[in-house]
């Protein structure tokens, strides 16, 4: 009976080891963070008084298809920061793997690019295993209930990475657009070519 | 014409047609026979660019044939750095005979394939099959490659057969060597 239990409780501690390690799906709440900006001020959700939610992007310096998107990220922050939805990027990788992706590196970028959003670093690599990134760029729309962050979009920015004006489906803008009207968004997950992130941990 | 460039076209018009033939000449089942969108030459080799469409036969091959396909970029350090390992293997299948195709199926961008990718597979003197996609609707078919595939390369997909296996990592030697071996018993 004892022996039984301990197998019960094992499975049951596995499992939920398991279903942690992909991280977020559609409906989960998302944990809030507070990680160092490109400025020297560190960042919070709850910074956000205001806010309806958030488009959180991993993102990064060195990898091409991050850089593509780097002009649409403005876009998004100019478009939809108004409405409640302001844009946090954040950089996921290891420096010590891809020294393009340092701090001092994401502070020349964000300056040379003019970033309007908050680039945020993610020291240690706690937050993205969470959140479940798995490349760069890698978006999630949160949805702000009560003092709660739900994850109601995971995926890509849009459906054409080499032109935003040739994409045909705009992912985040349409999540967004229905989150604002009360809605679900119309499609909740999407995937895209990426660069995987950069860590020693396996 | 110059004389010498005559003998390039003859050359890179042979190279098509070889890539073709061994594309599709093993693929007995195969029935459809893709069309590129484009190809790029350099005086050594033609590469085919395709779409998702165009690749797609590629991924489902019925013989007894164990293929090995690789999404890699150039620009993808992690890639690069395991792409010796495909080398070694579709080096080994060459000598030994055994019935195995490497197929590297490049992300590069269009833009940068003349400049590139062509003088990568020259200088480190590339024999594997080398395609390029160029489909940017990722998420039409990401999922058709393989459903646990997020998207981030490298990524690489071994089949022979019914048996697929996919693999969203970075291998080391030993690792793609011993995946592979399990396909080839």
């Amino acid at each position: 009976m004892q022996r039984s239990f301990f197998v019960f409780a094992l499975i049951f501690i596995f499992s939920a080891v398991l279903a942690t390690a992909g991280g977020y799906n559609i409906g989960d709440k998302a944990t809030d963070f507070r990680l160092m900006n490109v400025d020297g001020e560190s960042v919070s959700l709850s910074d956000y008084t205001d806010a309806k939610g958030f488009v959180i992007i991993f993102t990064c310096n060195h990898c091409p298809y991050s850089v593509l998107y780097e002009d649409r990220k403005n876009a998004l922050d100019a478009k939809f920061k108004p409405m409640g939805f302001p844009v946090i990027a954040i950089n996921p990788n290891d420096p010590e793997l891809e020294p393009r992706d340092s701090f001092e590196e994401m502070q020349k970028r964000a300056k040379e690019k003019r970033f309007t959003f908050p680039y945020l670093f993610d020291e240690g690599q706690t937050i993205y295993p969470q959140y479940g990134a798995t490349r760069t760029p890698h978006v999630f729309v949160l949805e702000r209930v009560g003092t709660e962050h739900i994850v109601r979009y995971i995926g890509a920015i849009d459906n054409n990475h080499k032109d935003g004006d040739a994409a045909t489906e705009r992912y985040v803008e349409d999540a967004v657009h229905a989150l604002l009207a009360g809605n679900k968004p119309p499609v909740a997950t999407t995937k895209a070519i990426g660069c995987t992130i950069k860590t020693k941990k396996k | 014409m110059s004389r010498n460039d005559f003998k390039k076209s003859v050359k890179r018009i042979s190279f098509v047609t070889l890539f073709l033939a061994l594309c599709f000449g093993m693929a007995s089942s195969a029935n459809a026979q893709s069309t590129p969108l484009d190809i790029v030459s350099d005086d050594e080799r033609s590469l085919p660019v395709f779409d998702f469409e165009g690749l797609k036969p590629m991924l489902a091959f019925r013989n007894d044939t164990t293929y090995v396909i690789n999404f890699w970029a150039t620009w993808c350090a992690p890639c690069v750095k395991e792409l010796p390992y495909f080398e070694e293997l579709n080096r080994s299948t060459a000598e030994n005979g055994k019935a195995l195709r490497v197929i590297l199926v490049s992300l590069d961008f269009p833009r940068q394939l003349q400049s590139r990718l062509l003088p990568f597979l020259k200088d480190r003197d590339i024999t594997s099959t080398v395609v390029v996609l160029d489909d940017p609707d990722a998420n039409s078919w990401i999922d058709q490659v393989d459903p646990s595939w997020s998207g981030a390369i490298p990524g690489t997909l071994i089949y022979r057969g019914e048996r697929r296996e996919f693999r969203e990592q970075s291998f080391s030697r030993d690792e793609l060597f011993q995946l592979v071996n399990t396909f080839m018993e």
